[in-house]
Parts: C-alpha cells; structure tokens; sequence
C-alpha cells in the first residue's frame, strides 16, 4: 500500500483495513511449515503465538553482539546489555501507560506475576477468615495461586459466577464483596470462551469498597490496547509468548505505592542494595522483585513484539481478528450438532466448540491430520468446563492476526469431514 | 487351533495396516476397531480403574482365567478406543509373563508411530504401562 493511500484512508475512515494480511504472515516463517504434507494451519494462538522475525532476529542478535550479564557491568558489553534490557522494560513501560518505570516488573510470564502477587501482597495483606474472589471462568493461573493462599491463610475463596452466554453474572458482586474482602483478582479475556470482561466497570466496583484488583491481561494484551492508568488497576500482568514474543518473559504491573509496601518475593543476587552477615537491605522497585541474573535475551526480545503489535495497531488486529470469529462462529453454527461454547457479545479471538456425540480429543486428532493445529480439553479451565458447562473439553480455535478467512474456511470444511468420519 | 503368539498378533495388525495407503483409511479403521472394543461393565467406571495421563477419560479392567490375561476397556473419545482395542488385541489371552516381557514392535511398523508417539496426549505410554501392570499384579510382581 502506498503511503498517501494510507493516510488518506486513515483521514476518511479509522476503521479501514490497513494491513495485508499476507505480508504479515511472511513476517513469520514458521506459518510457511507444512504439516502431515498440508499447509500449516495454525490456530492455537491463544496458547502461543507465533514469532515475527523481528523477534527472532533480536534473539539471535542479543547472543550473537550483545550477551553479558546486567547491571553492575564496568565494561562496554555489560552497558550495551543492560541498556537494551532496560530499554525493553521502558518499552513495556510505555505499551501498557505505566506512569513509572519502577512499576514494569519483569517475570517469567502470567503465572509468575499472578504467583508473586499472590505470595507477596495476598500473604502480607489477607488473614484468617478474610476472602479473596476471583470468576469462575480464571485460568488455573489465576485461581491456584489464590486457592492455595487462602488454604495457608485460612481464607475463604469466592467465585463470581459465569452465565450460559459466558459473562460474568455481576448482580451479586456488591453484596459478594464485604469487609473481608482483601483482593479481586481476574482475567480480562477467558482463553476458553473468549469472553472480554468488563474489567473497568469491575475495579471501580472493587475500589469504590476499597478492594484491590489485580487483571490477568495474558489473552486479552494480544488483542485490546491496554491502559493501566485508565482501567485503574492495582496489578496487571502478561505473558511476552502470547503477544508475539518469546516465551519465559512476561510483565507485572503493580502501582508504586502497593510495590513499595510489598516484601520481596525470592532472595538472592539483583535484588540486595547491602548484604552482611546479620543481614540484608534489599533493591530499590523494580529491582527488588527481580532476584538472580534476569531472563535478559527474552525481555529484550519482548520489545519488538510489543512494537510489531503497535504498528499494526489494535484497531485493525481487533477488526480483522473479529471478522475470523464473527465468520467462523457463523459457518460452525451451521454444522450439525455443534454447540459453541462462550457466546458473550463481547468476544475476543476465541472459539469453542463442542459437537454431539464426539470427544474434543477425536476432533482434535482429526483435526491435526489435516494440518490444523487446535487445542483440546480444558484449557487449563477445569472447574469452568466440568463444572459450569458439564462437559469433557472442548475443541478450541483461536486466532492471531496472521489468520485468514481461508483458513477458518478450511477448518470448516476439515471439522465436517471429522464430524462424518467419527458419526 | 493353535493361539497365535503375541508377535504374530502384532505381524497381523501391521500387514491390515500395510493396506491403506492414506492416514484417512487407517483412522476409519481405528474408529471402526473402537466402536467394537469391549466394553468394560458399568461398574468398573470409577476413579479406581481409570487410566491417568490421558486427555479422554479411559477405563481398564483385567481378569485372569487359566493363566491368561483378558483385557476389558473403554473411553468417552473413539479413537482411544481404537488405540486400547489394538493393544488389547496383542495382549489378550496371554499369560502375564509373556504380557510383561513383550515388546509393542507394531506401533512403529504400522507407520502411525507420528500419531500414536508416546509425547502425544493420547496416554499410550500411560495404557501400556496399566495394562502390563496388570500382568505384573497377577504375576505376583512389585508395580511401580
């Protein structure tokens, strides 16, 4: 597309396409695979997208002219090193309108943000007979954590509840939460039924009782702009695997104010100012969550992910991403038997799906000796599924914005020659 | 009429096998063998007889009768019930020690080895390892 053409047609119409789907896609060389002799159709994105060359390249670079160790270097590797990671985190810093550097923590991905909070602030602040609620609809990521901290405490957990739609009954949220509620941790987009939760309304909700709210950003950060100054949130975190970059790397957010008054979460290197015998002073934010030599490669990786995200821009990857699961949610309909699963009329890039008288992992098999890549099961949703929904899984297609309408099409037409083979 | 031996079971499966020449025939068949599987009695579908390491759910029993092992199974998905079908079919009607001491060449040879991999979720490492720890227990072995 030629330059002019491009602003002309932002001037007109912010909404216009303006990517080709195509070129993004030779943006990532393994989308050109084939699998079983067939093309590669890969759409399992909710579990990890795939990587831009971009990404790749920094990798390789940062191994290949930038690899020392961080911080405290005297030499001039050592500086280029830590100004590249340093320059990642201000990068992370920026993607989700962090006000300050201090509060961009690097971690090994959600289940580690979720896991610090949980172990840090959740053990300083919750106590015998208090609660913590988090949905029904939480990744185990998201619930474990809290399950376990409340059995050490000795807290009660609680669920808000999920519809047949797939949203969040709110109704009862004002009288769930009482006085002895400490915090409200959830998921922003269920990587299950792809449900965008109105996280904004929720937090003012929390806030206007005085409870904390942590957002488990890890499926909706690759598909809607975050803000954490807007949404207002306490801590927020992402996986860099989910939004086209590495895996191992990820970001908690966390306002200063609750950082500073958190204790450490592991000891060692990094994260000490002083050490002697009889003690030690620990590291200034955002040091002092970040114990031993960091996961440097990966977070300097993770930066032109996030600028890959941001040139494309969120407009067009929602736009584009809603045209693949408006049109696939729409053909699936058709076939007979099938249940979607998840029918929230907000949705991100997710669809499940189930089809009478088959098992997910039937599908799933069929599936992949077709060249598509789906995952099956419970999606790391358990309670959701076997005990919400009553079911054995589910078949789940999610999409990145390397999909196209061709290959929903071609996952229709694979899922009905599936469907007839196992009927 | 002479029982074949548990190799020659496996020589059987992997010339039916040999005869499909495409990955949609040899699934067809799969599905076809787990739609016949026998079924273990309603009873036996509990926690207790279920196989771990499998994303479908699978149930096993096995009884003795003169000396030999008879397998009974079932799972919610067909395709794993295919896959149990085919390994009953080797193990069954043998002694447990000729169960313990065999080795499942046919997975390989009947060029499913890419789909039916021990990495894969499917719990074939998981079915074998019940079903030989089944002729282990009736052996009279310790079981891991």
């Amino acid at each position: 597309m030629n330059n002019e053409e491009n602003l002309e047609s932002d001037r007109n119409d912010i909404r216009t396409m303006n990517f080709d789907v195509n070129e993004i896609r030779n943006l990532f060389p393994i989308l050109s695979l084939r699998v079983h002799d067939k093309p590669l159709v890969y759409l399992d994105s909710a579990a990890t997208t795939q990587k831009p060359f971009s990404v790749i390249r920094a990798l390789e670079k940062y191994y290949e002219q930038q690899n020392s160790n961080v911080h405290r270097a005297i030499y001039t590797l050592g500086e280029e090193a830590t100004a590249a990671f340093e320059d990642s985190r201000e990068a992370a810093r920026k993607f989700l309108n962090a006000e300050k550097t201090s509060e961009t923590i690097f971690v090994k991905g959600t289940t580690d943000g979720v896991n610090l909070v949980a172990s840090t602030f959740g053990e300083s602040v919750v106590n015998k007979g208090d609660n913590v609620i988090v949905t029904q609809m939480e990744h185990h990521s998201n619930m474990v954590p809290w399950q376990m901290l409340c059995k050490r405490k000795n807290a009660e957990i609680k669920y808000i509840p999920v519809d047949e739609k797939g949203e969040l009954i709110l109704d009862g949220l004002e009288d769930m939460i009482n006085e002895k509620t400490r915090m409200l941790s959830l998921v922003h987009v269920s990587n299950t039924l792809g449900t965008i939760n109105p996280v904004k309304k929720i937090i003012e909700i929390a806030h206007s009782r005085g409870v904390p709210v942590m957002i488990d950003a890890a499926q909706s950060v690759p598909h809607i702009k975050i803000d954490v100054q807007d949404l207002d949130c306490d801590f927020l975190t992402f996986s860099g695997h989910k939004v086209y970059g590495p895996t191992g790397i990820g970001i908690l957010y966390g306002k200063e104010k609750l950082l500073e008054m958190m204790p450490p979460y592991q000891f060692g290197g990094e994260m000490i100012i002083e050490v002697k015998f009889s003690g030690a002073k620990f590291n200034e934010l955002p040091y002092k969550f970040e114990a031993g030599t960091p996961n440097i490669a990966d977070a300097v990786a993770l930066k032109p992910a996030l600028e890959f995200v941001e040139e494309i821009g969120y407009q067009n990857i929602y736009e584009h991403e809603g045209c693949l699961v408006s049109f696939a949610s729409e053909m699936l309909s058709e076939i007979e038997g099938i249940r979607i699963i998840g029918n929230a009329s907000d949705k991100a890039a997710v669809v499940s799906f189930v089809i009478d008288g088959t098992h997910p992992y039937d599908l799933g098999t069929l599936l992949d000796q077709m060249g598509i890549a789906v995952r099956t099961g419970f999606h790391c949703t358990q309670p959701l599924l076997e005990e919400v929904y009553r079911l054995p899984g589910t078949v789940r297609a999610s999409f990145g914005v390397y999909n196209t309408i061709d290959e929903v099409n071609y996952l229709i037409d694979c899922v009905k020659r599936a469907r007839n083979m196992l009927l | 009429m002479q029982e074949k031996t548990l190799k020659e079971t496996q020589e059987d499966i992997i010339e039916e096998f040999s005869l499909f020449d495409d990955w949609m025939s040899k699934y067809e068949y799969i599905i076809e063998l787990g739609k016949h599987l026998p079924i273990v009695d309603a009873q036996h579908k509990t926690e207790e007889f279920k196989i771990k390491g499998c994303q479908s759910q699978v149930w096993l029993t096995a009884e003795l009768k003169d000396g030999k092992l008879l397998y009974k199974a079932d799972s919610d998905a067909v395709i794993t019930k295919g896959i149990i079908a085919l390994l009953i079919r080797v193990f069954s009607g043998h002694s447990p020690e000729e169960i313990i001491n065999s080795d499942l060449g046919f997975i390989d040879k009947i060029g499913m080895h890419e789909h039916l991999s021990p990495n894969r979720s499917n719990g074939l490492t998981s079915m074998i390892n019940y079903m030989k720890n089944y002729a282990k227990i009736y052996a009279g072995q310790s079981v891991q």
